[in-house]
């Protein structure tokens, strides 16, 4: 028996509760396809997301995050996604001066329409990380195997 | 100095304010600390001096809650933190009487020792009094020569300028220390390649100790209750036990005072381990400026801070401009 050796990233997706995971719902409904590595955690709002679940993320051992949310201008909250465009600028500009690569982040808007554009956003950025190889920077030695 | 000392007095005595808020001679010859003067004999161990760099406009958070006006004295640069905390409904400005005293730049004792001076006794030409050029630094060897300019902290090389921007009267000289760019050194470490960087902050943050010096001294980090002393929160209130924990201490901590930190330079003064810790500041008060124009925290007391406000085409994350 051989063992399958080739990486497979682990990639944390935030996705906002009344777009973007609706937009996964919709991915899936159509039997789009987009890599099982992407583990989605739901939020109300892009703007829920902590700077710190993304630190958080890396040191359990993720290789990419990404955040979803509403398109700017279709927030639930009306403005919650503007907010959060701000902070995640500066937080992912922060990670890059750091040395975590700023192809390891991401933010993407992805309506609850948008089935399609998810999976592709997913297969890309998958694929992004893949090639940047395992996260050895921002981790907790104790997470790993 | 006897003219700010005469000028307290004269302040405490007509009842004008109950207290002072500034430096005491420290144990060692340059180690002033902040303290608070309740009476004008107590003066007498007052002291304003080249090692005076501690910013007092944070202790005006207990001092706004006390009896009475509190007279404090505020450099240039604590006055950018003074309106920031004002801003923030911190202190209350009516009850601080600020007299702003004038600046010739900051001295670090770490900087003279850096330059191989052992057994240093006392150090003279710190008074501030004239042109401060030269320091003469008193050491159980013998008698040391340096040059005030290279002996300044470094906060002071990139002075945001001598101008007070809150005061109710002004007292003593400035003197321009400003000679460089405070974003050079961002610029030096953005272009380094990711492997460069990381390094360079690994080796950097491996020396912290989580003494919480940084935090304790910063004026933007006045919180009545701190993320990192609540016990939910793993790594509350105790030293770092992997890198991981180094790291997103200082990562967190410059998050949440971006757009708030007036880049008074107190962290990296403080800290035990001389980390750098301004870079990480200097680096989102860059991006900030980049992204959605100049911005200088604590210049008035009203603007909004860019991370609480928005705007319809604001950049994309990830994106250049």
């Amino acid at each position: 028996m051989s063992i399958n050796q080739e990486f497979k990233p682990k990639i944390v997706a935030f996705c906002c509760n009344w777009c973007s995971y609706a937009g996964a719902d919709l991915a899936g409904g159509s039997r789009l396809s987009y890599p099982a590595d992407v583990k989605i955690i739901r939020v109300p709002c892009s703007c829920r997301v902590n700077p710190m679940f993304i630190l958080r993320a890396f040191e359990r051992g993720a290789d990419g995050v990404i955040i979803c949310g509403c398109h700017p201008g279709d927030c639930h909250y009306s403005t919650g996604n503007y907010y959060a465009r701000r902070r995640m600028t500066l937080l992912f500009s922060m990670l890059d001066y750091l040395g975590i690569e700023k192809e390891r982040t991401r933010v993407e808007w992805v309506s609850a329409a948008e089935g399609v554009k998810f999976s592709t956003t997913m297969n890309e950025f998958v694929s992004a990380v893949r090639e940047l190889g395992p996260n050895r920077r921002l981790g907790d030695l104790r997470c790993k195997d | 100095m006897q003219r700010l000392i005469d000028r307290m007095k004269e302040l405490l005595a007509d009842g004008t304010v109950q207290r002072v808020l500034g430096w005491k001679q420290g144990d060692l010859g340059y180690n002033p600390e902040p303290h608070y003067f309740n009476s004008a004999e107590e003066l007498d161990e007052f002291i304003y001096d080249g090692f005076c760099g501690a910013n007092l406009s944070k202790y005006m958070i207990k001092g706004s809650e006390l009896e009475g006006k509190t007279l404090v004295l505020l450099k240039p640069c604590d006055t950018y933190s003074f309106n920031q905390l004002i801003k923030e409904h911190r202190v209350d400005r009516e009850k601080a009487y600020i007299i702003g005293v004038g600046c010739k730049g900051k001295l670090d004792i770490e900087k003279i020792k850096a330059q191989g001076i052992k057994g240093i006794t006392a150090v003279k030409g710190a008074e501030i009094s004239g042109d401060c050029d030269e320091l003469t630094v008193e050491t159980v060897y013998g008698e040391k020569k340096v040059a005030y300019k290279d002996a300044m902290l470094e906060r002071c090389h990139v002075c945001k300028g001598k101008e007070h921007k809150i005061y109710d009267e002004l007292l003593l000289d400035s003197v321009d220390t400003c000679d460089g760019d405070r974003f050079e050194c961002v610029d030096e470490l953005d272009s380094l390649t990711p492997e460069e960087k990381f390094n360079f902050f690994r080796k950097e943050l491996s020396k912290c100790i989580r003494c919480n010096a940084c935090r304790n001294v910063c004026p933007a980090c006045s919180c009545r209750k701190c993320v990192f002393d609540s016990n939910k929160f793993d790594s509350a209130q105790k030293a770092n036990v992997d890198p991981f924990e180094e790291s997103m201490f200082h990562i967190i901590r410059a998050f949440h005072v971006a757009g708030r930190c007036t880049d008074c330079g107190e962290c990296s003064r403080v800290c035990p381990q001389g980390i750098p810790l301004h870079l990480f500041n200097r680096k989102f008060i860059k991006d900030i400026n980049e992204f959605y124009g100049e911005f200088i925290a604590g210049e008035d007391a009203e603007t909004k801070g860019p991370l609480t406000d928005f705007t319809l085409d604001d950049i994309e994350p990830g994106e250049r401009r």
